[in-house]
């Protein structure tokens, strides 16, 4: 990488953050509403956006800056196993066309917030709506850490050094996001989302063309991993199929198990707005598949880089002029800022409702909600910041994996209840602890690797360890609920 | 008609069927055009189900 600053790319990236910026402020003016006198406001944007802007929103905070900057890096890396964010991307859609209308319509009935709210009315049980509000907490940190790294990147690749500049741009967003809530976002991510949508179709018509179009663009890949050996190639390798599998069916599981994208549910107007987003938003699926192909490009540009993470701003660099590597780099940026937020607001949300709320002032006012949850998303940032600033990268990356991890076993409390009452609140604990540890130990016991090993009749199957854990867990709650029916069968019948 | 859901996991998760890089297409390997040919099939048939339901039932 060069050495200095380029000014060219500095300034446009600058004039795009800075508007960014005042639009963050200013959006407590779009579709107004009383964002300081009631969590509905501040938190969920007032309950009313429509199939745009929830197109926008959670197109903007599920593609996140992380990946746009993580997907190409591990298709530098490994090649078609880095691919699975594809096939995940796809499947989750069915998926949220037939449950997430149903999570908003129980949520919007009773003036729920956040998914431990929905948990807790569905079954009755404090210890499994604070098992859920945790377990959302603690996954999105590592995440939130995530976005200022993937801007760390960019910002690095204009010249800036050192923390100053990520600690400015985290402390605007801290600003608006206390002020405008999740209107912020949403309105930013307009921003954001066109920006990007440009940047990836340039990119893909572009840099092919000076590259010598993509059938040279996939041999050169292929040379490449010819080259390095190993576990890499164009296609899987035959013990890479069931990981790639499993890996793209536990994440689409897991996706909306999260507090930021929860977020964008809740936030809709009606249970219609997100059946029609299950069918638009997977053009930012078309995009991403496009996005991992960059990690290719780089194989045909023949850049070197020092680290995976920064294969993107190095093909950027130097395959766009200054001015657009600028833009690039600065739609990146923003695209860190979208989820950061709204991964923020999530979880204030969750520590609102169900901590504060339920354990410490259960007879707290809307307008005291709405107050401690700008509090708490602004110590959430913070701690983001401090978290990236200190400890190494590899920390943020590692927790993140156990982030997903842990997010997928709150899936049988959150989704089951929707359908049923059947599950006893006890045996859903009991599988959400017993996911969560045999996840975590075995993920641990790898030295921090997603996948797991099973042996079976002499062969050995590698799989997603978090989905491992999500079948343990629904294994447990099952057993646990049919002994507790037999030992002491519930005296009202429950639907 | 909510069967249709269930399409993109069977095309998807069975991998053996796709990891291929032949027939190439538009210089991209099989591996590649057929999950990204699955995007828009995805789409289409989450819109055919919509577009299917009942007017009786819960907007």
């Amino acid at each position: 990488m060069s050495a200095g600053i380029d000014w060219v790319a500095l300034t446009v990236f600058v004039f795009f953050f800075a508007l960014v910026t005042v639009m963050g402020f200013f959006a407590a003016r779009w579709k107004a509403g009383p964002v300081d006198s009631h969590l509905d406001e501040w938190g969920l944007g007032g309950r009313q956006f429509g199939t745009w802007i929830t197109w926008f929103l959670v197109g903007g905070d599920f593609y996140t800056a992380y990946t746009v900057i993580a997907v190409p890096a591990l298709v530098y890396a490994v090649g078609a196993y880095g691919f699975f964010a594809l096939p995940y991307t796809i499947i989750v859609y069915p998926f949220v066309f037939a449950v997430m209308p149903l999570l908003w319509k129980a949520a919007h009935a009773k003036g729920h917030v956040t998914a431990a709210d929905v948990v807790l009315e569905a079954h009755g049980s404090r210890g499994l709506e604070l098992a859920v509000a945790i377990t959302g907490m603690v996954a999105t940190m590592p995440y939130i850490a995530l976005q200022l790294i993937g801007m760390g990147v960019v910002i690095q690749a204009i010249g800036l050094t050192g923390e100053l500049p990520i600690i400015a741009a985290f402390v605007i967003l801290a600003l608006y996001t206390y002020s405008s809530g999740l209107r912020a976002p949403a309105l930013i991510a307009f921003v954001k989302d066109i920006m990007i949508y440009i940047v990836v179709l340039v990119a893909i018509v572009v840099v092919p063309a000076q590259l010598g179009g993509y059938g040279a663009v996939f041999s050169a890949a292929n040379d490449a991993f010819a080259a390095k050996g190993g576990a890499t190639g164009l296609i899987l390798k035959p013990q890479q199929m069931l990981a790639y599998a499993t890996l793209a069916l536990g994440s689409a599981l897991a996706a909306f198990m999260y507090p930021h994208t929860l977020t964008g549910i809740f936030a809709s107007k009606s249970a219609d707005t997100i059946r029609k987003n299950a069918i638009l938003l997977p053009a930012y699926t078309l995009l991403l598949g496009l996005i991992a192909l960059l990690g290719y490009m780089a194989h045909a540009a023949h850049i070197k880089v020092a680290s995976n993470n920064d294969v993107v701003p190095v093909l950027f660099k130097t395959l766009f002029s200054s001015w657009f590597a600028g833009f690039a780099f600065a739609a990146i940026a923003i695209g860190a800022l979208v989820p950061a937020a709204v991964m923020s607001i999530g979880a204030a949300n969750l520590f609102t409702r169900n901590v504060w709320k339920s354990y410490v002032n259960p007879d707290i006012s809307h307008a005291g909600e709405a107050s401690v949850a700008k509090v708490v998303s602004l110590i959430v940032k913070l701690g983001a910041l401090a978290f990236t600033i200190f400890l190494p990268t590899q920390y943020a990356l590692d927790l993140q994996l156990l982030g997903g991890l842990w997010i997928l076993q709150t899936f049988p409390a959150l989704v089951f209840g929707l359908f049923t009452r059947w599950f006893r609140a006890s045996g859903l604990l009991l599988g959400w602890a017993a996911g969560t540890l045999w996840g975590s130990w075995t993920a641990w016991s790898n030295g921090l690797k997603p996948l797991a090993t099973i042996e079976l009749g002499g062969a050995s199957y590698v799989f997603y360890v978090g989905l491992g854990a999500l079948i343990l867990n629904v294994v447990v709650a099952v057993i646990v609920t049919v002994i507790l029916n037999l030992v002491s069968p519930r005296s009202i019948a429950r639907s | 008609m909510w069967v249709l859901l269930l399409v993109p996991y069977v095309g998807l998760l069975w991998v053996p069927f796709y990891n291929f890089e032949e027939p190439v297409l538009f210089g991209f390997p099989f591996f590649y055009w057929y999950q990204l040919a699955w995007v828009p099939i995805c789409s289409l048939l989450i819109w055919i189900v919509y577009r299917s339901r009942t007017p009786d039932e819960t907007p």
